[in-house]
């Protein structure tokens, strides 16, 4: 092939790349300090002034253009390829992932910004001038048109964000790598060295691949219809927060626990009702519930002076408090003085007695295993009945009562068969469907009236409704759900296998 | 330990492709974990049958009214039996440092966990000595609609109870249900006919065919005669050759006494179905468990009697004299002798030490001692720094291997309701490919670390990380672990020769039943107390 196509190729690659890995930095961005359109700005901003520092540094480059330009492309394809690992990693941390953040936008601008002089230089025998420049700039364009193009459409849903920067920083190195023929007799110096380098970053970024499943596995980028922008397993479970248009969502083990978007139906919904039905409720206590959203409700009120919250996984409060996305919708719910987090199995925990509590939160994942099924139990509940003040009440979210009908009752029934005596209700939300939950208190009660003002769901009327359920919610006979049965958790797979 | 041996050593405790596959791995084996050989017994054990004639000081001897050899169920339950009936001038003496025989339990960090014993079926109204044990340790919440008592969920097995390793795969439940044939089906229903026919059978006094404990059940010859083949004749005569079907029994016989098919008397066979079960068709009775197994037993009937205990004393001789009976005791941590006059002795353990203990057995041992033998068990308790990973089913209380010699691994973290983190397994190991000598003796050629190596390679099968995994790994080598029921034993007279009282001396012992059970136990040790104070009165 002719060198100079050849080169224009060149110049197109390293547009796609250099936009492409501007759009990883942005999207994460956004994603994590929020306000996408101020995040995107200083990302391009910061870019494209980059670039114009590499322009100008350009012309310090006195020896060998060639030899810097493989240089630069091949620096470029390490720092770009490995932009999203490294801003994942930062993430649990604002401060670092800031200087992260816009270090390397900035060190990938600049070095971008150095490659398209340098190539210009290199060209500039060969062909006139304005020739020269309408080329250059053509290729430039539409390779960012290009990466624009191909990132939201074919790579992120695909591959992911860390495999998609991995993967360009590899097309990125393999041009590189490729120049050093196309331009050999132009480079001066060592060309095997150069090579090497070249071998060595293709090299690094290939490791990078494979060790991606460490981040995200395949399979999981290819499932969420939505970028996965945090992933972690932890030593209880797999946590994924996948990023939308409008909101995140947060899912345990492929099990989705809420959007953004109306968790606040299902928060109010599971919280007011029963500090409601107690009157000046102070001690509170929230079993699972790790992502700080039930506790951001219980903090509406003031009577309130101590909240427990009880999660298994250490790695998930760690999340809702210093997460920024998780933090700003939980109201760093977690830093409030009145809270105090245990991480601890709550079957284990629940033992031991204390002083009681006023009001029960309860907020475990759906019961899709023995070891969330031991949590529905009559042994459970009976123990929780330890725990729960003479006059206190428990909200307890109870699955869909629509889609796992059997399974809600069932929850009902065991409760009740715990010596509880419930109300339960159903409300709308849209991420999930219609859900279920119930408020219980030790003895016989009427259900609340009132919620609190300002509330962005809940209101008098809508609870007054909520309390009757449509015919193909009514109760169904079932089970009572032990631990020597666990007839709740197959029930759940019955249920939603019959929806499938 | 070089290849070679390490080859013979393994392919000698485990089916051949398991062992193969232990030794074909080539990367360098990561170091065992820590641990040790739990217990004492075997090196005391030889000091008895080595005594030489003891001479005691006037000052090392003491009064007591009843000497109690054994702190196993049986001994707890006689010496519970006496301060019940309000003699408490007794002494237990216990060899080991630990009480409770074969189900005592170890203690680790996250939880407690069995050596022996891990579970029994709930009593039901009849049995009511067992009914009241049960309810002082809280295990039961009112009665169903029989009248038996309902167990209450902590203490009933929890959810999934047991599971089946096979081929690559597990599967819920104990019988290989996946691609059984319309024939092993069919066997199968007709060996629950079977079992449902002996449910209902009753003799000319009501009794049924097998009751718990087994004194309460028939000795009509239509039962009895059962105890002269083995469970695999049995079988045989019925054309039962489902090979699922047939795994299920031979695990079973090996489950409960550490026999095969082909050496279980089919009495004890059908025993062990038959007797757990209320009602034709029914299911059987639900277990009873702990996470430390029947150890939480032995800790409550421990606390009541502790003050009448001395742990670490091994009686050495047993002389019944015209002035009541000598018993001679030494302290294994000093060698300490000290001598007990009692006017009744209840002999608690196994019946083949009474001829290395009791004098005049000593000179002529009754023809009936030597009847009793006894299989040899290897226990060992493995602590992981997660639960065991597994696709296809769940983690299970009881998880067995069809393709193993061992009976797989019980989970004490599962049934304490920990699915996280550091777990505990027993594993379970009956020495039954040979003759029970030398089978025992293989037992106690084989080290902690042998065993841990074959503890990890037969677990490795179905979890492959369980050596990166593994913290510690205890060994309990059990060396007469259970009575051994072959034919002719339960009902050919030397068990009822053995019950019989001997000159002040009372025997009381699961192995007098003819099967090592928990309840037989309790009831021996009851039953020989209560003749103990019956004749203390008169
Ligand atoms: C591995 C294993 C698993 C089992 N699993 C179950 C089960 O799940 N369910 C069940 O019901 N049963 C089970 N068993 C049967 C168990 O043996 C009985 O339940 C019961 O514990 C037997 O009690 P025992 O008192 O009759 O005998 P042992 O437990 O044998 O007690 C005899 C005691 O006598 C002591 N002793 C011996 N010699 C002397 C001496 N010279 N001086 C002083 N003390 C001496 C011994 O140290 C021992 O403590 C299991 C047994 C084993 C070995």
């Amino acid at each position: 092939m002719n060198r100079t196509v050849t080169l224009y190729l060149n110049v197109f690659v390293i547009a796609t790349c250099g936009l492409v890995y501007e759009l990883v930095a942005g999207t994460l961005a956004s994603y994590l300090l929020g306000d996408s359109v101020t995040q995107f700005s200083t990302c391009i901003g910061v870019y494209l002034s980059a670039l114009g520092v590499g322009a100008w540094l350009s012309k310090y480059v006195q020896k060998s253009p060639a030899r810097t330009f493989i240089e630069v492309e091949l620096a470029v394809a390490v720092l770009g390829g490995f932009s999203a690992p490294l801003l994942f990693l930062c993430f649990a941390k604002l401060a670092v992932f800031s200087v992260a953040l816009y270090g390397t936008v900035f060190g990938i601008g600049v070095l971008v910004g150095l490659e398209l002089p340098l190539l210009m230089r290199i060209l500039k025998d060969a062909m006139e001038f304005k020739d020269l420049i309408s080329r250059v700039l053509t290729f430039d364009y539409i390779g960012a048109l290009i990466g624009s193009l191909l990132f939201p459409i074919l790579f992120v849903p695909n591959l992911g964000l860390v495999r998609t920067s991995l993967v360009f920083g590899i097309l990125n190195a393999l041009v590189g790598f490729w120049g050093t023929w196309i331009l050999e007799s132009t480079i001066s110096g060592n060309v095997q060295l150069l090579r090497a380098r070249g071998v060595l970053a293709l090299v690094l970024l290939t490791i990078g691949l494979i060790k991606a499943d460490s981040f995200t596995t395949l399979a999981e980028d290819q499932l969420f219809s939505e970028p996965v922008v945090y992933a972690k397993t932890s030593s209880y479970q797999r946590i994924v927060v996948t990023q939308g248009p409008s909101g995140f969502s947060l899912t345990l083990n492929g099990a989705l626990q809420f959007s953004s978007l109306d968790e606040y139906r299902y928060h109010e919904s599971l919280v007011h009702p029963a500090m409601m039905s107690v009157v000046e409720p102070r001690r509170v206590l929230i079993l699972g519930g790790g992502d700080g959203l039930a506790a951001r409700e219980v903090l509406r009120y003031d009577s309130v002076t101590a909240i427990t919250l009880v999660d298994l996984d250490p790695a998930m409060t760690q999340l809702s408090a210093e997460f920024p996305p998780l933090a700003r919708l939980n109201h760093r719910s977690l830093f409030d003085p009145r809270v105090h987090v245990v991480n601890a199995d709550a079957m284990l925990w629940i033992e031991e007695v204390g002083e009681p509590y006023d009001v029960i939160i309860i907020d475990f994942p759906d019961p899709n295993n023995f070891a969330l099924g031991k949590l529905y139990t009559r042994r459970f509940y009976r123990l929780l009945r330890r725990q729960l003040h003479d006059a206190g009440a428990v909200g307890i979210q109870c699955t869909s009562p629509l889609f796992a009908r059997t399974s809600f009752w069932c929850v009902i029934n065991t409760m009740e068969d715990a010596g509880f005596r419930l109300h339960p209700y159903q409300v709308p939300v849209p991420s999930f469907g219609v859900w279920g939950f119930a408020v219980a208190k030790h003895g016989d009660f009427e259900p609340p009236s009132r919620v609190p003002d300002n509330l962005l769901f809940l209101n008098s009327s809508v609870l007054a409704a909520m309390f009757s359920f449509p015919n193909d919610m009514t109760r169904v006979e079932t089970e009572v759900n032990r631990l020597d049965n666990q007839a709740l958790v197959h029930y759940y797979d019955d249920d939603w296998r019959s929806l499938r | 330990m070089n290849q070679l041996n390490r080859r013979e050593l393994l392919a000698s405790f485990l089916a051949a492709p398991v062992a193969l596959n232990g030794c074909a791995r080539r990367e360098p084996l990561p170091p065992l974990p820590p641990g040790e050989i739990v217990g004492a017994s075997a090196a005391v054990g030889h000091r008895l049958r080595q005594s030489a004639a003891l001479e005691l000081a006037d000052d090392q001897w003491q009064r007591a009214r009843v000497v109690i050899i054994g702190g196993g169920i049986a001994g707890l339950a006689a010496a519970r039996t006496l301060l019940r009936a309000g003699v408490d001038d007794f002494v237990l003496l216990e060899l080991e440092d630990a009480i409770g025989g074969t189900s005592r339990s170890g203690t680790g960090d996250v939880v407690s966990y069995p050596w022996g014993a891990h579970y029994v079926p709930a009593p039901t109204r009849e049995n009511l000595p067992l009914v009241e044990l049960f309810d002082e340790l809280d295990v039961f919440e009112g009665v169903d609609e029989r009248g038996d008592p309902v167990v209450a969920e902590p203490f009933r097995c929890r959810f999934p109870q047991e599971r089946l390793f096979y081929k690559g795969r597990w599967y819920d439940g104990l019988y290989l249900w996946a691609g059984a044939s319309a024939d092993d089906l069919r066997q199968w229903q007709a060996f629950q006919r079977e079992i449902d026919a002996w449910v209902s059978w009753r003799d000319g006094r009501g009794r049924r065919a097998f009751a718990i404990p087994m004194a309460s059940g028939s000795d009509d010859p239509e039962v009895t005669r059962l105890d002269q083949i083995t469970m695999a004749e049995w079988m045989d005569e019925r054309h039962f050759s489902s090979d699922r079907l047939r795994w299920l029994v031979d695990y079973s016989c090996r489950d409960d006494y550490g026999l095969r098919l082909s050496e279980t008397s089919a009495w004890a066979g059908l025993f062990y179905f038959a007797s757990r079960r209320d009602v034709p068709g029914g299911d059987s009775r639900p277990f009873i468990t702990w996470p430390e197994g029947n150890g939480r037993i032995v800790s409550h009937l421990y606390r009541q009697v502790k003050s009448q205990c001395r742990l670490g004393w091994a009686v050495l001789d047993v002389n019944p004299g015209a002035n009541g009976i000598e018993v001679i005791a030494s302290r294994y941590t000093d060698s300490t002798l000290a001598g007990w006059r009692a006017d009744k002795v209840i002999f608690a353990a196994p019946q083949f030490l009474t001829r290395f203990m009791i004098r005049p057995y000593c000179e002529t041992v009754p023809a009936h001692v030597s009847e009793f033998q006894y299989s040899a068990w290897a226990v060992a308790n493995v602590t992981l720094t997660t639960p065991p990973q597994s696709r296809d089913a769940p983690l299970a209380w009881d998880n067995v291997l069809y393709e193993s010699p061992s009976l797989g691994y019980v989970s004490a973290t599962h049934q304490r309701g920990m699915d996280y983190g550091t777990s505990v397994l027993t594993y379970y190991y009956p020495l039954c490919a040979a003759d029970p000598v030398t089978e025992r003796q293989r037992l106690l050629d084989t080290d902690r670390d042998a065993w841990a190596d074959v503890v990890l390679t037969d677990l490795e099968v179905a979890h492959p990380e369980l050596r990166q995994t593994a913290l510690r790994l205890d060994v309990m080598r059990w060396g007469h672990a259970m009575i051994r029921p072959t034919p002719g034993f339960v009902w050919g007279g030397a068990r009822q020769a053995a019950s019989r009282p001997f000159r002040g001396i009372h025997f009381a012992h699961a192995d007098l039943s003819g099967i090592a059970l928990f309840e037989e136990a309790f009831f021996r040790g009851m039953t020989a107390a209560e003749q103990v104070v019956a004749e203390l009165q008169v």
